[in-house]
């Protein structure tokens, strides 16, 4: 199996980089990294995707992804 | 029990709120423990702060306090510009699915004392973009009208700077600030015990929020119930109204009709 450099989507999720297969959405995203998409948020590019948008929205290479959910805190 | 048996709701932003202690869920050692804390505080209204995924993770923070009917209260705690925290309450209100945030931008990362030019400006944007703002701020009584100015449904002045227990240390401030503001005062930060919560009640504060002083105590569910206690006391000081202090004594006891005279 081969790929062509416009085939990998490399993202950058919380920091790290992260191959995503292509086409892959951020509810795909978020399923691979969250136990449970409850109390989750996601950010592309230092914007916030709504949920409602999850399914409809792909990775685009080079993108700087943020996947947050609560943590104790005053 | 209750003695008092007149209404006086704790209301926020048009939302009656059933207790006026406010808990932080941070620097608890497990969940089990928040979880007998958070019960025994009879909060409403818990505040969480918004961090990356970590997937290592297996209890859910959220899960926990939907299942004690707990209201989430996202904050935006690390936030040291108005860009960032704005970035972070919009992700909370995706997250959480509520508009109320608890706003904080951070000045100096030693005080952690708020950059009031900073969270005034948040403020303003947040509001505009429809949230419910509830700041910390400052023990500054012109930073709180601000912030009252911009529409912020409460202002939530600190006591001492966060996790120092060091309790209320400009009384005549937070005096000032209750009786100029039209909204709620919640006593944010500072809290070391008791005492520290009581007396923010009885200077007019309506409500307290504690999140190290019961989370890092001893006995974090006894002192979760200290401060529950503490709350409810000072409320009804306050609303009975103290006397005044005196240079000197006056007796309570008449002199009328004293033996031997």
């Amino acid at each position: 199996m081969t790929h062509g450099p416009h085939r990998r989507v490399v993202v950058t999720v919380n920091g790290e980089a992260y191959e995503a297969v292509p086409g892959a959405t951020v509810a795909d995203l978020v399923a691979a990294w969250c136990r449970s998409p409850k109390g989750v948020a996601v950010a592309v590019d230092g914007t916030v995707v709504p949920r409602s948008e999850w399914d409809a929205t792909s990775m685009a290479p080079g993108s700087t992804v943020e996947v947050v959910t609560a943590a104790a805190g005053g | 029990m209750t003695v008092d048996a007149a209404p006086d709701p704790f209301v926020v932003a048009g939302t009656e709120l059933g207790s006026r202690l406010l808990l932080g869920t941070g620097g608890m050692t497990s969940p089990e423990s928040l979880g007998r804390a958070l019960v025994a505080s009879g909060t409403v209204l818990a505040t969480v702060a918004l961090r990356r995924v970590d997937p290592s993770t297996r209890h859910s923070l959220v899960d926990l306090l939907e299942g004690l009917g707990i209201r989430i209260l996202p904050n935006t705690a690390g936030c040291f510009t108005a860009a960032e925290a704005v970035l972070t309450a919009r992700l909370a209100r995706e997250a959480f699915a509520t508009d109320w945030v608890k706003l904080e931008v951070i000045g100096d990362d030693r005080t952690l004392l708020p950059d009031p030019i900073e969270l005034v400006d948040a403020a303003e944007q947040l509001v505009d973009d429809g949230f419910t703002v509830l700041p910390y701020c400052g023990d500054d009584p012109v930073v709180a009208r601000r912030l009252e100015q911009v529409g912020c449904a409460a202002v939530m002045p600190l006591g001492s700077p966060i996790g120092s227990g060091l309790g209320i240390r400009n009384p005549h401030n937070i005096e000032l600030i209750v009786e100029q503001a039209g909204v709620p005062v919640v006593l944010d930060a500072g809290i070391g015990t008791a005492s520290d919560a009581c007396l923010a009640m009885e200077l007019g504060c309506s409500a307290v929020l504690v999140a190290s002083a019961v989370t890092l105590a001893e006995d974090p569910e006894l002192m979760a119930g200290a401060m529950r206690e503490a709350v409810r006391a000072g409320r009804a000081a306050r609303r009975a109204g103290r006397i005044s202090r005196r240079f000197v004594a006056q007796a309570s006891s008449s002199f009328e009709g004293l033996v031997g005279r």
